[in-house]
């Protein structure tokens, strides 16, 4: 024991002044720059460790691994992608066409309502007024006058009466739409139009060409000469706007479906 | 004493510059970091020894890390790389380890 300790107590000066006035040896030196070299590198290991996560340390075949995995995955998400993408065009694709359809279907509707009598109507047309202040014009006149009416292109009639001494509607004065399956009457005091009866004098409202219209009433041996022929008065009037706004009710078919195309 | 100062210059230096590792020295770094704090391990037992060399401790830190980074590089020419370098920080792990427990029992005599 005691000689170990002489023997450290020998051995400690050449080191402890060695580590104190340090030799400035090339080897010394070299020594230095290495562990210099090696601090260095070992804060640079830690940092880059700290500094990038997990990636920056792996090796590469991981990181080949990892990249693998990542495109798999990203094919995977782009096929989903591509699958959304399309099924989102198909269903912008069908609400177009929804909405297409009901633009179509409302349309239709209106024509229809139109035809059908169910929706007021108005737009360029004519009036004609018959006056029969000696009870000579029937049904059958009425008719024809509605039929030369039709084949001339009238799009939606009403008839009225009575009207005032100017053809205009009074209080009393009672309005028909006149459809497909309206019925004209001789009634006692007038004529039955579709189930209501009408006194004179009539005033049919008649949308559709006014030209046209007007040129069918007044050709020779027409409305207008029959009317007059029989002792009343027809007086046609073209019009820029006619308002034909007497409605008949919508009644659903009791027995008859639309049948399949 | 300078080799303790250049030790703490190094570290300093890499802390103030950060600089980016390159890319193809990624892998060999930590091996080679392990490696020379292997010899620096060595050379502090033989100090305590009596029997250091500043000419060996030189050709042993140059060689750990030039064989470290070598075997690493087979390694991954090999498709191993992994695996060897976990091998050689076991290794210089263990020698690392041996190197300590000198260094303890010229300290601390235990």
């Amino acid at each position: 024991m005691t000689e170990r300790m002489t023997e450290r107590m020998t051995e400690r000066p050449p080191l402890l002044r060695r580590l104190l006035r340090p030799r400035l040896r090339s080897v010394d030196l070299l020594v230095a720059v290495l562990l210099a070299l090696l601090g260095f590198a070992a804060a640079v290991q830690v940092r880059s460790t700290q500094d990038d996560g997990p990636l920056r340390g792996a090796r590469q075949e991981d990181l080949v691994q990892i990249l693998d995995d990542l495109s798999n995955r990203n094919d995977r998400l782009r096929t989903e992608v591509d699958d959304l993408t399309q099924a989102r065009q198909r269903l912008s694709e069908g609400g177009g066409t929804t909405a297409a359809a009901i633009e179509e279907a409302r349309r239709r509707a209106e024509v229809l309502g139109i035809l059908a009598g169910t929706l007021p109507a108005e737009g360029p047309g004519v009036e004609l007024v018959l006056r029969d202040p000696e009870r000579v014009l029937g049904a059958d006149v009425l008719l024809d006058a509605l039929q030369e009416l039709r084949d001339a292109g009238a799009e939606a009639v009403q008839l009225e009466g009575p009207v005032g001494s100017r053809g205009e509607a009074t209080s009393v004065t009672e309005s028909v739409r006149v459809v497909a399956s309206t019925a004209l009457l001789d009634g006692e005091d007038g004529v039955v139009v579709g189930g209501v009866e009408l006194r004179p004098p009539y005033r049919f409202v008649v949308v559709g060409d006014p030209p046209t219209l007007a040129s069918a009433l007044g050709i020779p041996g027409g409305v207008v000469a029959t009317v007059e022929q029989r002792g009343g008065r027809a007086e046609v009037r073209q019009q820029e706007r006619v308002v034909v706004d007497a409605l008949v009710p919508l009644e659903a078919p009791e027995y008859a479906r639309p049948a399949d195309d | 004493m300078i080799p303790a100062l250049a030790l703490v210059l190094g570290v300093v230096l890499g802390l103030v510059l950060q600089p980016t590792v390159p890319a193809a020295l990624q892998p060999y770094l930590p091996i080679a970091v392990v490696a020379a704090l292997d010899a620096v391990f060595g050379a502090v037992r033989a100090q305590l020894d009596g029997i250091f060399d500043e000419k060996v401790f030189v050709v042993s830190f140059v060689s750990n890390v030039l064989v470290a980074g070598l075997v690493v590089f087979l390694g991954d020419q090999l498709g191993v790389g992994g695996q060897l370098s976990t091998g050689v920080v076991v290794v210089l792990g263990i020698r690392i380890f041996s190197n300590a427990a000198a260094i303890r029992r010229h300290v601390f005599g235990a």
